[in-house]
This record gives C-alpha cells, structure tokens and sequence, in this order.
C-alpha cells in the first residue's frame, strides 16, 4: 500500500509524459504480482469494487465531525478522497498497511452492509497519504493526470514491445493481468485471449482550426481540403459507438469500451452481420428523420428498458466504418478501401437499425464552411473531414481526421446568482447562473435559463468576482445573489450547442453545454436577450 | 467592565484601540503603531512610532532602511508600557524571530493579540506562552480540518532522502526570507547535514541578522555565479540546497541550475492539487502558523470569554468554538498575506 501511495503521490506532482512512464515502469519491475496488476487497473479504470461508493465514504466522515467544518474542508480542497484523508482522525500507535491484494480481495469478499466498517478499520491504521490512496483506489477514479493510454504506453516501454500490442490485446484481459506480466518479463508466451466480441480501440479526430489561429499548433491551412485528399461527412448528434457481432457474440460498446447492450436490445437483436462497425447511436423520428439529442439521452443510462421506449424511441446505428469483417481484420487497409467495404456490406439494403452515413461532397473549404453552419437537419453539428488514405489508427492521431463543427450558438444574459467553485477556485465565485427576460404583465421579468462556470480568464474570474461580492443583495447558503435589474446588472455573451424544450425547468428551455463567450461590461442590461428570442433557437433544434 | 469593542476594534486601516490611539499591526502608515513581528504584511514602514521587541525593530531596520519609523519603541517580552493609560505588552508568538503577541489591558478588560503564532518548538525563536485574556484574537491561517501539519523532522528528512536519491539535481527549496529560510536551514543543521546551502540574495540580510542574534546557520554561499565563468561552473550545484523565495524559481536567475528540482516548504502543500498547480515537485509540508490542531488546542488553554477570529479561514474555527461553546466572531479584517 505504500509502495502505492507513492506511486500515485509521484505521478501527481511530476510533469512531462516521459517522466511518469518511468515512474510507472519503475513501479511495475519493484512490485510482484498481483499487487501491479491491481494497481494497472486502478489506473486504468478498470477496477471497479462496486460496494463501496463515496456517499458511503462521506457518511463515516459525519459519524466522526461536524458537517459544517466538513462542508467547509471539501470546499476548500475540491476532491473528496482527499479531504477525507486530511480530517480522518489520526489513531496513535496505529500502524498497519494493508497490501494492494489484500485491500482488493478482501473488498470483493466483503458484504455491502459490513464495508464501511472494514474501511473505517484501515482508515484508522493508515496515514494520511495511504489513506488517500486507499479512497482514490476503493472508489474508482483517480485523477492523477495518468490517462489508460498513458499506463498502456508505460507497460509497453516497460516489456520492449509496441503500444498497439496492448491496446490490442487489453480488452481481452482482465485483472490482475498476470498472463499480461509474465509476457512483458519475458516469463510467459503472449496471452492469447478469446476476442470475439471485444472491444477496439476507436478512432478519433481533432478539432478543425484554421491556420488564421496561427498559436495553435493544430492549426492547418484550410486550402489543402480537396476532393482528393478528403471526404466528408455528417457528424451527427448522437453518441459514438461500435457495433461487434461474431462468431454468435452480439456487442455494442460506448467508444470509451463500455458495454451498453443490453440499454439497446432492438438495435443488438438487428446485428445480422459478421463485422465490427463503427457509428452513431441514434433515435428515429416517426417520419424517419433523426430525433433530437434529448430523445437519445432518454434512452441512456437505463438498466430495463421498456416496450413503450422502445416503440416510442426506437434506436439505430449510422455506420461510418467497418473494422473487421468476418476473419478479416480492415484496420490497416485505408478509408477509401474500407467504406467501399462498408457500402458493400449495408450500402445496398440498409435497414431501419442499420444504415451508412452519407458522404458530403467536397469542392472547397469555403463551400464545405458554409455547409457546416447551414446543415440540412438540424440534428448535425457540423463536418467530419477523413483523408481518403487514413488508416483506422487507435487513440487521437494528428492530421487524418477532423472534426468541423458548426459556431456555437450565442446570446446575451444577465447574471444572477453566483456559487464558490471548488478547490483552486474555492475562494472565488466561480459558478453563474444567468437568464434573460420574459415579458409579464408587470413588465420585464429575469428568468435563469443557465449556469455556466468556464468560457473565463483567470483574470475575468478576479473581476467578475469583485463583482459579484460588490453586488449581492441576497445570500442562500453558498449561493449569492445578485443585482439583476433593468437598470443595473452584468451582461455577458453566453456561447452554447443547442437548445431542447424542457418542462422542468421555468423557462422552459435547456441550453446545452453553456458557457461564457466574453462579458459585456458596457452593456445596459435591458439590452440582453428576451425568452422568446432564446426560444426561437429551440427551431434549429427541434425543427 | 466596558465592552470589548471599545477597547480594539477593526477598521480600515487594522485593529485600532481608540482609548489608546494605536494600531495593531496597521496595513496603512499611523501616528502609533504595535507591531506582533517583521513579516511584510504586518510590519510596514512610514509609522510615526513603533512599538516592537528589539528583534522586529531590528528586522524592520534591515528590511526597510534605519528611517522606517519615526520613534523606535523597543520593548522586551513581559515589560509593560503604557499609551495613554492603556497597558499594553508583549508575550511571545513562537512565529518567528522577535514575535510576540499584543496584550492590551485597561480598567480589568484584557485582550490578546496573537498576530501569527505557532506551537511547535522553533530553534529559532521563543515558543509561544498563552496569556488568560478575556478577549482572544486569533489568527486563522491554517483553519480547517484538513491542515494538520507532520513532524518538522521528518519533513526535513524527506528534502535530505531527495539529495541522496538525486545526486545529480540541483534543489531549489522555495522559502520565506523572514523566518521559514532560518528554520529550515537551522532543522536541516540539526538533521546533520553540514554542507554549503546556497542563497539567494533576498536571504542574506536576514540570514546575517539572525546569526547576529546567535543562531548560527552553519556555512552560507551565494547562489551566484561569477559572468563569463565556464558552464561547468555550474556542476557545483548539483546534489546541492539552493534556497531562495518562491518567486525567484520561476525567473531567469534559476536557469543557471542543473536539472533542478523545486521544493517548497509550507502549510500549504498540505493539499496535493496546491503543490501540483504552483508546479511544485517535492512539497515539503512546514510552516510557522499554527495548524488545526494547535489552533483549537490553544483556544482551549487560553479559554477567553470570547474568541475573535481574523485573516483565514474564520468560518471553520467560529463554527468549531461554536460547537465547544465559546463566544466566537469574524473580524474580517483586510490587508493580510494568506501565508507570509
């Protein structure tokens, strides 16, 4: 467990790539099996103790202090493990630290009802940094700064072999990766997992910026998208998938490798192929058209799904790649070569569940520019440009794909309410709630639409803070309140991807993905935006 | 009795008693001003008269130039003077060299002014005494649960594990010129290790200043080096302390150090994401304020009938005396460093 503690405490306070590569491979060749396995899955994400969840963790805090002084120690440090770990009472004379396969096995063996008791009982032996490392490691998500890329990179540097190798093999795996070790150290043969219907690692592109942003250095000058370089294609407002059947094994996986078959049965029941696609999940409309975002997301995140979802929602999948077919691996053939792969396979009869998303053509970046801004459904965010010769590459590769998306959408609000941010904004009012005005039979009426808490500087934050404390008229536990008259108030330009219509909210409005696009310190606030011009965004949205 | 208020109370420019017509600690320039210790934020220059321990007097001096105030005032810990029929003196604060806390009596009202304290034992300075008062003023720099500062010693032992694991990585330990500087260097001596530690300059006055007040720092260089001297010159610095304040580290004037690595040695580095934001790569957990634990502790050994709680983190210890049953307030004061 110490060992552990300091890993994670290294790897968190030292920068560059290259230097935790080494850290983590120093770690893998000092620490025997199976404490490195647990530990690669904990970086990973892939271990996943399911009786112990931080509301649990938050409740033997409470038996144990004040919730305000808590409330006010989480603020201030913004992580919960970590706070937890600082005010845990420190037991003298304690001293005992659990290993890693001990802390694991005895988690796994352990009834829901008893875990807290067995958590408290190491909290109460371990010291602070172990403590922390034991919450980071019992509750899943480290945020250490180590991406599952980044340990794969290092298992790859720490075995003499390439990083495609274990990305490859890694969904056929499974904890503690013992097999995976003995390979790496030369004590074993290369595993050989079972594949079928494992997940691959997907593809993903860059965003588009053109040359003008010359800072950036993803940049590329727009002149170079020709017809013979590039196609293009919708991208589409829904979520990105991988569909997988066979040898009789039907999967479908979210594009970071989680298993969401079973939330879409009548899209898995019509995986009459032998292939592996890559798509977008998406909802049909009754007229065949796409249905908005929201309609999808009713159908995400559900154990059971009900008959009525299901004849209401029905869901489908716009393929645009193909990975393998049959025995066939196409990954390394190029994208010209495996849509015309693609177009075989679906192109001729598409299905109500399966078809291919469409190619746009492609003259010149200013055409396909206006293109993107002036989409013919409303349900596409923009262009997805793939150089015809891209192989299908794991991770984030520069320069074969790209994403183009429409400019955001943009009004003007007024501020009203304000929260303290978490951890290094803890000092500071951080979250905004803004809203624009509905006419009444009194007049004007503010009514929030949003909250917002990024899209600032460093230095916006300082003023808009001053701001805010200069400007309360009201307190409700964190939350200020402040002036937000016609006569008196800060507008700011608010920047966001699209509106739904939502019952739960008083405006009757949801913005997605809302933040700040700059603050108009000069404008009159009886100048911002009114409900009924925000609502007519709610037409390119839902049209 | 009166009421406390009438005895200090905060304004813009500090905590004021108007009986006496003083500040404590003042952020502006007064006619009379008491001032707890030398840190910059506390101890300003332009006062028309200064009443301080001999060593504060002296680090003024030496921070501001000989004209600093108009009239010194040095008073010893324990002695009592009085301003215009207020007794006030001065008990010490543990913080750093010269620290004290202001004691103000009048017509049977005392009120203690800890300006920083901490409880731990310092080489460097007088440890703190608590002085039964009716009002407590206590600092809260450290107030909240999750500052629980580790063992001096073992901190320190961290820094000296680092110099042998990186034998060839210069360690820019970032400290405060005032105080944190001579107490590491003294627990770094005290550890054992007797080689050279480079300074920066902004160290130096001080440096020489405590050791005129015989505490000896073992040997000092300058973290210079000579223009036009050849690059090998700067190997010297390798697998050595280097020491300066924070700010210096992200300047030009630490380029000149092998594969350095930075250090830093305070309260804050308590929280991993603190260390990790001011980039820093081995934070060494010190600091000369007092922490949770001796913050609570020490309200408990003073039991004053009312608790006033200024520059921090006041909401945690005004809701913690709360719960112990003291008649605790914010003070709010403004003007005061987070960490000096």
């Amino acid at each position: 467990m110490q060992a552990f503690s300091q890993l994670l405490d290294s790897l968190i306070l030292t920068p560059g790539r290259n230097a935790k590569i080494t850290l983590l491979c120093d770690y893998f060749a000092r620490t025997p099996d199976p404490a490195r396995g647990w530990a690669l899955a904990a970086i990973t994400g892939e271990l996943d103790l399911k009786t112990i969840k931080p509301a649990m963790i938050r409740a033997l805090v409470s038996e144990r202090m004040d919730e305000e002084l808590f409330r006010l120690s989480y603020d201030y440090v913004g992580d919960l493990a970590e706070t937890v770990s600082l005010v845990w009472p420190e037991t003298h004379g304690a001293n005992y630290s659990p290993t890693l396969d001990e802390i694991v096995d005895t988690v796994q063996d352990t009834p829901k009802a008893k875990a807290p008791e067995l958590i408290a009982h190491w909290l109460d032996r371990l010291g602070a940094s172990e403590r922390w490392a034991l919450l980071k490691l019992v509750t899943g998500g480290l945020r250490i700064g180590v991406s599952a890329r980044l340990a794969k990179q290092a298992l790859a540097k720490f075995g003499g072999v390439e990083a495609g190798e274990i990305e490859e093999l890694w969904h056929g795996l499974d904890a503690p990766y013992e097999d995976l070790f003995a390979w790496l150290s030369g004590d074993g043969e290369k595993p050989a997992p079972d594949m079928s219907g494992a997940f691959r690692p997907v593809m993903l592109a860059h965003p588009l910026i053109a040359k003008k942003d010359r800072d950036d250095p993803d940049a590329i000058n727009p002149d170079m998208i020709t017809p013979e370089a590039f196609a293009a294609e919708w991208k589409w407002d829904g979520i990105r998938v991988q569909a997988v059947s066979e040898n009789g094994v039907r999967r479908l996986y979210t594009r970071t490798g989680d298993d969401i078959s079973h939330t879409f049965p009548d899209v898995v029941a019509a995986m009459e192929f032998d292939a592996v696609l890559d798509g977008e999940l998406l909802v049909r409309k009754p007229d065949g058209n796409v249905a908005p975002f929201n309609d999808l997301q009713q159908r995400l995140n559900r154990k059971t799904v009900s008959k009525k979802m299901l004849s209401e929602r029905p869901a489908f999948i716009r393929a645009y790649d193909i990975l393998h077919h049959g025995e066939e691996d196409l990954r390394a053939l190029t994208f010209r070569e495996r849509r015309a792969k693609l177009e075989a396979l679906l192109g001729t009869s598409p299905t109500d569940r399966f078809d291919v998303s469409p190619l746009v053509e492609v003259t010149d970046a200013a055409s396909l520019n206006a293109l993107r801004n002036a989409p013919p459904q409303p349900e596409i965010e923009g262009l997805m440009l793939k150089r015809w010769e891209s192989v299908y590459e794991a991770g984030r590769p520069k320069g074969p794909w790209f994403k183009w998306k429409r400019d955001p959408f943009l009004i003007d609000a007024v501020i009203m309410y304000a929260q303290r941010g978490h951890g290094r904004r803890s000092g500071y009012f951080s979250d905004f709630t803004f809203g624009v005005w509905a006419e009444t039979d009194d007049g004007h009426e503010i009514t929030p639409v949003g909250k917002a808490y990024f899209g600032f500087t460093d230095e916006e934050l300082k003023e808009l803070d001053k701001f805010v404390r200069n400007n309360t008229i009201d307190r409700f536990g964190p939350v200020r309140m402040v002036k937000a008259t016609r006569e008196e108030g800060l507008v700011v330009e608010v920047a966001f991807e699209g509106l739904n219509a939502s019952p739960r909210h008083k405006s009757g409005v949801a913005m997605r993905f809302p933040r700040f696009n700059r603050i108009r310190w000069d404008k009159p606030a009886a100048e911002a935006e009114t409900l009924d011009g925000l609502k007519e965004f709610l037409s390119y949205s839902e049209a | 009795m009166r009421s406390p208020d009438q005895l200090l109370h905060p304004t813009p420019a500090g905590l004021y008693c108007p009986v006496g017509d003083f500040y404590i600690d003042p952020v502006r320039a007064v006619d009379r001003a008491v001032i707890t210790h030398g840190h910059a934020d506390h101890a300003r220059a332009g006062h028309g008269a200064v009443l301080a321990t001999p060593e504060t007097i002296n680090i003024m001096a030496a921070r501001y130039g000989k004209d600093f105030t108009a009239k010194r005032q040095p008073t010893e810990l324990g002695e009592v003077v009085s301003i215009n029929g207020v007794e006030v003196s001065l008990a010490p604060a543990g913080h750093v060299l010269g620290s004290a806390q202001a004691v103000v009596e009048h017509k049977g009202l005392r009120m203690v002014c800890t300006g920083d304290y901490k409880r731990r034992q310092d080489p460097t300075c007088t440890p703190f005494e608590p002085v039964p008062c009716h009002v407590f003023i206590s600092e809260a720099t450290f107030a909240l649960p999750v500052f629980r500062h580790p063992d001096d010693r073992e901190e320190i032992r961290k820094l000296l594990h680092s110099l042998t694991t990186f034998p060839d990585r210069a360690h820019l330990v970032g400290v405060y010129a005032l105080g944190k500087a001579q107490r590491v260097i003294s627990l770094i001596r005290e550890a054992g290790y007797h080689d050279t530690i480079y300074i920066h300059g902004a160290l130096k006055s001080l440096c020489d200043l405590y050791e005129d007040h015989g505490i000896s720092l073992g040997s000092l260089e300058p973290a210079t080096l000579e223009k036009g001297v050849a690059k090998e010159e700067q190997a010297k610095f390798a697998g050595k302390i280097v020491m300066g304040p924070p700010s210096a580290f992200r300047d030009k004037w630490a380029r000149r150090f092998p594969d350095p690595i930075t250090v830093f040695c305070s309260g804050w580095m308590r929280i991993r994401q603190r260390a990790k934001q001011s980039g820093v790569e081995l934070p060494i957990i010190l600091s000369d304020h007092a922490d949770w634990d001796e913050l609570t502790q020490t309200v408990r050994d003073v039991n004053p009938q009312e608790l006033w709680v200024t520059h921090g983190r006041e909401d945690a210890l005004c809701r913690w005396a709360e719960l112990e049953g003291y008649s605790a307030r914010p003070l709010r004061l403004v003007g005061y460093d987070e960490d000096s």
